[in-house]
């Protein structure tokens, strides 16, 4: 690096920077024009993207992935925050399980095994991480609870669930859990694994919920001790809309990592987005086309994750009081 | 209060575990497979990812082979409808844990009995519906004629398999090397090996028909004849339930014994009105054979109906691809299938 | 009061799940304790750094596992924090072309799910030639579909260690870089401001001034990577890699002992969290203050 900004050191550096990215752009471009097949995606891009959901029904899933941006548009808006938003998010899950499954109104019904792609990675996102919130609130709070008994608990499950890879979690749902409940009680995998993933989310979100909380001024918690209040309703009514509201961005940021960590769902068999496109090249057509296919895919996750970060970025600008 | 409060947690604790060791744990109660099977009215089988002759997709989104034969018939002797069946697609590092974990309810997917599986994973293997052997496939332009021949070679198989274990104990048996290219499914083990990211490849010496047929020059493969070990296939069941394992074994055994009479899906209707006392018994028109297992007595005559014997699923599945019938001729005829019959 | 109720209940549902286990453990006929350990494996590894055949025990493929999860880790974090930082600080340039990569690279790899770059890589490198004809992009370097040797064949690794090497360093390093741009961010301008008017050159100022200043705000977040490190390399089971994770499974199918197999596993990434999380905290804490 040059000790003063002068001027043909600056140009120096630039390039010197930008030949190797030069090179590799091209390299990149060249491929991806000329010798890249994509004849793969036009072929398969429909089982890439909605799974071995029945051709003629795929206006389902379609909708089902345009919907959940309504939730989404509502949480990024600051403005528009209250119960509603919570309501928006679980209706739109309800009326995605329910739109997929069909079964009704002369929709045909489609058993949830043939269920993929992003409508799969979409649903197991947001579902997991709504029955999440709840038990990360909980947790939060059982963290700081003056119980030492209660705080010992707390903290042993939050540092032990984030220290095993979530693979392993996905592994000992798929293995351990059969073998720990009764013969009487068979969960479905489905469900199993939405489950192991919210445990595995709570953990996390547990972590940042816990620092909106410890955010809130001590004094608020003595005033509301000084009115009256019993400390479950000072946490409830006081402490928490504070800490969730503050800790926003950083859940965003949570939900943006679990959304990626959807794709581990491939490794014990389910048909997620990255799922679907790494079965789509198993075809022997197909074999050597790997690289496209994942490019394919990466583009869609990096759109989506982008937004998502945009989103998050567009709620903390608002909470420093900058119109958005 | 402070005082008393870790002797009353350890009291309380202790009371606890005390009571939670006395909790009926709920083996007791437990629900019949076959009954649990007709409340939901279809049956879930395990079957490969894609193995050509044994279990695969066509183009148009069916199953066939000889394991999805086994669970047709299984189903049509419990819903008297050999469509009523789902498939389930495993990998080998999948399998036996969608079967302990109540996923499937029968598993086959060309499975090696083994005594650890039938030992220590809590399965039963009702029924052999193969007899094979490991072997090997290498490029033809190798020069390779003898499994001897690949010491110090890279080999690729799917990890979980009786393979890997078999070609580890030849291997080291005869004091050669070689280097394991492990790949979950079994598409994608194939397309390194097509590729040359190994100089073989490793499986059932069966399957290796298809693994040859689906390569990009079939002429440029040959598969070794000499098979390194015995592989014994069969579907697999949870052991705890005895009246599960005896439907999928007569069930297997019922395709087998109608070759053995001479039944056939074109014959079985005619054989309604035999005087043989065998056909009779295995048609349903005497005894109560059916309903001892908890089937409908026509049980066997629909199987043979919807699925065929056991020679005509071989010359569905398996003789297309080349595979030669061998050992598995009945006992009559050669072979060394001799099984009970329903009597 | 109501801590013991809690203590109860907590008891009362462990013991319940584990009776229950117990019981169906033994219906099915499962083997338990860890005699499997010392029993032969019956399976191969590739050749790593632990030397192994398929008569050696089960606890000798589990140390084979755990020494190669723990050198891909290794790497990975040193690499990482290698690039991390170098990137990180390149955010900050003050030449827009070097900002303007610099935050290309942040974006892009952020954003995509750490297995689909692990399996785009391994993917990349299957397209390498076959074993008969390296394909040599620098002195000492031959690449093919099976192995990668570089310095003239004294360092061999595989394409699938290569590929998951690659993501998870190239990943990490991502948010390793947003972590110093941010703690390089945080200390007050002023303070770079006289560091250069006392006459120090940009990077001496860096060095000695800058950074160390910005290290307990980077060094949190950036341990917290470190671990990410050691629990992403258990993705090595979906490209056929023998690290842990792949090994306990493979272990599970050949003898059914899912519970303590599964129990060591998670005894190692656990103990392996702490300890690199402590050794970071004491390396970079006690001279710093965090």
């Amino acid at each position: 690096m040059a000790s003063r900004a002068s001027g043909p050191g600056r140009v120096a550096v630039s390039l010197i920077a930008l030949a190797p990215a030069a090179y590799v752009g091209w390299r990149v471009a060249r491929w991806a024009l000329v010798d890249a097949g994509w004849g793969v995606i036009a072929d398969r891009y429909r089982f890439i993207l909605f799974g071995a959901y029945p051709i003629a029904e795929q206006w389902r899933p379609a909708i089902v992935c345009l919907l959940f941006a309504v939730p989404f548009g509502l949480t990024v808006a600051r403005a528009k925050w209250s119960r509603g938003v919570v309501a928006a998010w679980i209706a739109t899950e309800t009326t995605a399980v329910l739109l997929m499954h069909g079964g009704f109104a002369g929709l045909p019904e489609v058993p949830h095994d043939v269920w993929g792609g992003l409508p799969l990675t979409l649903m197991l996102s947001t579902t997991s991480f709504t029955l999440a919130m709840p038990v990360a609130i909980v947790l939060a709070f059982g963290r700081r609870s003056p119980m030492p008994a209660v705080r010992a608990l707390c903290s042993a499950w939050i540092e032990l669930i984030r220290g095993i890879p979530l693979v392993a979690l996905l592994f000992m749902a798929s293995v351990l859990v059969p073998l720990c409940l009764p013969d009487t009680l068979v969960i479905d995998k489905a469900i199993r694994i939405v489950l192991t993933f919210a445990v595995g989310v709570a953990a996390y979100e547990a972590e940042v919920v816990g620092a909106g909380i410890d955010g809130v001024p001590a004094a608020q918690r003595d005033a509301a001790a000084a009115l009256g209040l019993s400390p479950i309703q000072t946490a409830v009514q006081i402490v928490l809309p504070q800490a969730i509201g503050a800790s926003m961005p950083a859940t965003i940021n949570t939900f943006m990592a679990y959304f990626k960590d959807t794709t581990l769902v491939m490794i014990v068999g389910f048909f997620d987005l990255l799922g679907a496109a790494h079965a789509a090249i198993a075809d022997g057509r197909w074999a050597g086309y790997g690289v496209e296919v994942y490019v394919f895919t990466a583009l869609i996750y990096g759109v989506l994750c982008h937004a998502i970060a945009r989103g998050g970025a567009r709620l903390e600008r608002g909470a420093d009081g900058v119109s958005a | 209060m402070t005082r008393l409060r870790i002797p009353a947690a350890v009291v309380a604790c202790a009371a606890a575990l005390a009571a939670g060791a006395c909790t009926p744990a709920g083996g007791a109660t437990h629900t019949a497979t076959l009954d649990q099977v007709r409340a939901r009215g279809f049956l879930r089988c395990g079957v490969s990812t894609g193995v050509a002759g044994f279990s695969a997709l066509d183009g148009a989104g069916v199953w066939h082979g000889l394991d999805v034969d086994v669970c047709r018939a299984i189903a049509a002797a419990v819903f008297g409808d050999s469509a009523k069946v789902r498939y389930t697609p495993l990998s080998a590092q999948r399998r036996f844990a969608a079967l302990q974990s109540g996923e499937i309810d029968v598993l086959s997917r060309n499975t090696t009995i083994s005594f650890q599986r039938d030992v220590n994973l809590g399965f039963e293997f009702p029924a052999i519906d193969w007899y094979d052997g490991t072997a090997f496939i290498v490029p033809r332009a190798s020069g390779i004629s003898a499994p001897r021949q690949l010491d110090g070679k890279t080999i690729c198989f799917s990890p979980g398999t009786s393979t890997e274990a078999d070609v580890a104990d030849y291997f080291r048996t005869n004091g050669l090397r070689f280097t394991p290219v492990v790949i979950e499914r079994a598409e994608e083990a194939t397309a390194a090996y097509y590729a040359g990211r190994c100089d073989a490849f490793a499986t059932d010496s069966s399957a290796l028909a298809g693994v040859r047929m689906h390569a990009p020059h079939p002429e440029e493969q040959a598969v070794l004849p000499q098979t390194i070990s015995k592989a014994p296939l069969g579907p697999a069941v949870m052991s705890a339930d005895t009246r599960w394992v005896e439907i999928v074994r007569w069930s297997v055994y019922a395709m087998i014994d109608a070759e053995d009479l001479g039944l056939s899906s074109a014959t079985i209707d005619a054989a309604l009105t035999s005087k043989d006392p065998a056909i009779r018994r295995f048609v349903g028109e005497s005894d109560d054979f059916g309903p001892m297992l908890g089937l409908d007595h026509r049980w066997a005559f629909t199987i043979v109906k919807q699925v065929g014997n056991s020679r005509e699923s071989f010359e569905r599945n398996l003789a297309p691809l080349g595979v030669e019938r061998g050992m598995n001729r009945l006992w009559k005829d050669g072979g060394i299938v001799y099984v009970p019959d329903i009597r | 009061m109501w801590q013991l109720a809690v203590i109860a209940v907590v008891c009362g549902a462990v013991t319940a799940i584990g009776a229950q286990t117990a019981v169906n453990l033994r219906a099915r006929g499962v083997a338990t304790g860890f005699g499997y350990l010392r029993r032969s494996a019956g399976f191969e590894i590739a050749p790593g750094l632990v030397p192994f055949s398929s008569s050696d025990s089960n606890a000798r493929a589990l140390a084979a596992g755990i020494v190669n999860t723990a050198r891909l880790s290794a790497l990975g974090i040193l690499t990482a924090a290698a690039l991390g930082v170098t990137i990180g600080i390149a955010r900050l340039s003050s030449i827009p072309t070097v900002a303007m990569l610099a935050r290309a690279y942040v974006d892009v790899v952020r954003n995509v799910p750490v297995l689909l770059q692990i399996l785009c890589w391994a993917a990349v490198l299957q397209r390498l030639p076959d074993a008969g004809l390296p394909w040599h992009p620098a002195p000492g370097v031959a690449l093919t579909n099976r192995e990668l040797s570089f310095l003239w064949g004294r360092v061999i690794v595989s394409p699938e260690f290569a590929a998951l090497f690659a993501a998870l360093s190239i990943y990490t390093a991502a948010f390793i870089a947003e972590n110093v741009r941010g703690g390089i961010a945080a200390v007050p301008r002023g303070q770079q401001e006289a560091a250069l008017a006392l006459g120090l050159s940009r990077l001496a100022a860096l060095r000695t001034v800058v950074l160390p200043q910005a290290l307990p705000v980077i060094m949190p977040p950036t341990i917290s990577q470190f671990v990410s490190v050691i629990k992403n390399s258990s993705l090595a089971t979906a490209i056929g890699y023998f690290d842990l994770m792949s090994i306990t499974n493979t272990t599970i199918n050949q003898t059914g002992q899912a519970v303590e197999a599964m129990a060591l596993a998670a005894l190692f990434y656990l103990t392996a969290s702490l300890a690199v999380a402590a050794s970071t905290r004491a390396l970079f804490g006690a001279r710093h203050g965090i």
